[in-house]
């Protein structure tokens, strides 16, 4: 089978988020049946979750999930992280035998501490050393591929319906703060388990509906600082675009916002508030070639939070509504509805607007 | 007859609403497509959140909905009510070219985008609270009123009204100077006469949900028509 990195993928799909602003801990199982009601904007050939507090008894170490081809591959990688890291767990991702999904890759799971004397020599910090060697994988090892590389937070995908992954990965055992969701629509390629969503980066992780038409654009501006865009689709160049900007660049979350779903110039030159005008021409200008143009609406999870952000114009759905100190976000009300039926203040955020949910200090 | 829907399928929904002569009231309505279809002549009510396209090719009958509903509401329908206690998705009443939309509260982007009238059929859309932007984009036809009443934000609609508008009315319960608008287009105050034709449709919506009639038709309102004499050309590409 073709995988993803020689074919590029369009792609229709739904989304959905839910964060504890308390930090209260939430099963999995919540997420993966909220996607149920939205079936149809999904093929079944990808679904995913990303969950975020998951790991509380590993939260010191990077949390790398890897699906492997073979034994080999498994064997030769892990030469490879034992040069690089302390493994202080190795074990394989529990699954269920399902017949909805198939074809399963090797699923596993090692809990790493990077190298102090190799950071010292290379002068990184562990977040730059982690993101570099997992390029480093999904670029050179054949038959490994990282899909979730954060702290206390992890990505759970596979080729099928999402509220059958979220059987598959057992989510019902994992707790967490907030999770993210994806069901996937590809339309040019066979579908891959790498390819489906979310896509991560430490711990970045998008869930995207949409299809970005400034992908090339976006991927040349970004493969200069070191990223590597193997799989070619939208959402992996979104994640990296969003690493750079806030990891790397110090952005806050709304002036990333500002940069990936800028405002018309017509309407930066509409705003009566000059601060605020001088401010999105700046970022408009210092990052042209990151501006995201296309549908789109994602959900960007990150260590004790969310961002909703739609593209510009808006040409994708997505509501937002609240409950107590529960926030949601979907591609449609139904979602939310099927996580919480009394949900309240139900909205749709304007194009661009960023939706910026975190739990409060002290509670992840 | 009432049905509670839950875990239905929106195949199974539409066989149930097209076997009912009379009433069919919905419960448990959560994301199922397409509700009502396609279908001529019947009364039904919706509980819960139907899903996207509903009442897609509608041609007669009325559907009440006693929640919000979700994008592409009223898609293509060529006739019948649809009456929304709540706020509605995107893109509603998409490409519509005949019967009427009643929607209590917002609207999202796009609404009435590509409305169209044929014939004897003028369709219309009455939004109560504001509209998102690109309200009547590409609007061939019909009638879009948006009342203002309860906006978020304080702006009865969002950016870029009327983009490409080439055709029908647009009703803005404002004033012309808090709109911004394309040069194709033309805005003035709505006179008397400009109001006894969206009277009738004002009164279903004060009846419907319960407005005071008077209170939201005393307020000034702006008509926008398309400029006949400067009409959108090239918009995107040469043709």
């Amino acid at each position: 089978m073709e995988k993803e990195g020689s074919i590029r993928i369009p792609s229709g799909c739904a989304i959905a988020a839910v964060i504890s602003k308390e930090g209260k801990k939430i099963p999995g199982s919540l997420i993966s049946e909220a996607m149920r009601p939205m079936h149809d904007r999904s093929n079944g050939l990808g679904g995913g979750f990303a969950g975020y507090g998951i790991y509380p008894e590993y939260k010191e170490f990077y949390a790398l999930h890897f699906f492997f081809d073979s034994r080999t591959s498994r064997k030769d990688c892990e030469v490879f992280l034992k040069e690089r890291f302390e493994i202080v767990k190795s074990e394989i991702i529990r699954t269920r035998k399902i017949p909805a999904i198939t074809d399963e890759p090797i699923i596993w799971r090692y809990f790493v501490d990077p190298l102090k004397s190799v950071l010292w020599s290379m002068q990184l910090d562990p977040d730059e050393y982690v993101a570099r060697t997992v390029m480093q994988i999904n670029t050179e090892q054949n038959g490994a591929y990282v899909f979730s590389s954060g702290k206390n937070m992890g990505t759970f995908k596979a080729v099928g319906f999402p509220e059958d992954v979220g059987v598959f990965y057992i989510l019902d055992e994992y707790e967490g703060y907030s999770w993210t969701a994806h069901g996937r629509y590809p339309t040019n390629t066979p579908g891959w388990w790498g390819g489906a969503h979310p896509f991560t980066l430490l711990d970045y992780s998008i869930v995207h509906n949409g299809e970005i038409s400034s992908y090339d654009a976006n991927r040349r501006f970004i493969e200069m600082f070191g990223y590597k865009c193997n799989l070619k689709t939208d959402t992996e160049v979104i994640t990296y675009i969003m690493d750079y900007l806030i990891r790397v660049q110090g952005l806050t979350l709304g002036e990333a916002a500002n940069v990936v779903a800028a405002p018309f110039w017509s309407t930066i030159r509409g705003k009566t508030d000059e601060e605020e005008r001088e401010r999105l021409a700046f970022l408009r200008k210092v990052f042209p070639s990151l501006l995201i143009t296309g549908p789109f609406s994602i959900v960007l999870g990150f260590t004790g939070g969310i961002m909703a952000l739609n593209d510009r114009l808006k040409l994708r759905s997505m509501v937002v509504g609240e409950k107590d100190d529960m926030v949601f976000v979907a591609s449609e009300e139904s979602a939310i509805r099927a996580m919480q039926p009394d949900a309240e203040n139900i909205y749709a955020p304007m194009g661009g607007e960023p939706v910026i949910v975190k739990v409060k200090e002290g509670a992840f | 007859m009432t049905v509670d829907i839950s875990g239905l399928e929106y195949r199974e929904v539409n066989d149930i609403i097209r076997g009912e002569a009379g009433e069919t009231v919905i419960t448990g309505a959560l994301g199922q497509r397409f509700l009502a279809a396609g279908t001529s002549g019947k009364n039904i009510k919706i509980y819960g959140v139907p899903g996207n396209a509903l009442g897609a090719y509608l041609n007669g009958g009325r559907i009440e909905v006693f929640g919000n509903a979700q994008d592409a509401t009223g898609d293509t329908m060529n006739d019948g009510e649809i009456v929304i206690h709540g706020n509605i998705g995107d893109a509603a009443g998409y490409a519509m070219r005949g019967g009427k939309i009643y929607v209590e509260g917002d609207a999202g982007y796009r609404a009435g985008i590509h409305m169209k009238a044929y014939r004897d059929k003028v369709p219309v859309m009455v939004i109560g609270g504001s509209a998102g932007s690109f309200l009547g984009e590409y609007q061939a036809g019909g009638i879009i009123v948006v009342l203002g009443l309860g906006k978020r934000g304080g702006r009865v609609v969002g950016n870029f009204p009327c983009t490409g508008m080439h055709g029908g009315k647009m009703f803005i319960r404002d004033v012309p100077e808090h709109l911004q608008l394309p040069a194709q287009v033309t805005a003035r105050l709505a006179d008397a006469e400009d109001i006894d034709g969206i009277r009738e449709y004002i009164r279903c919506y004060a009846e419907f949900f319960g407005a005071g009639l008077e209170s939201v038709i005393g307020h000034p309102f702006t008509v926008i028509t398309p400029d006949s004499g400067n009409p959108y050309k090239q918009m995107y590409v040469a043709n």
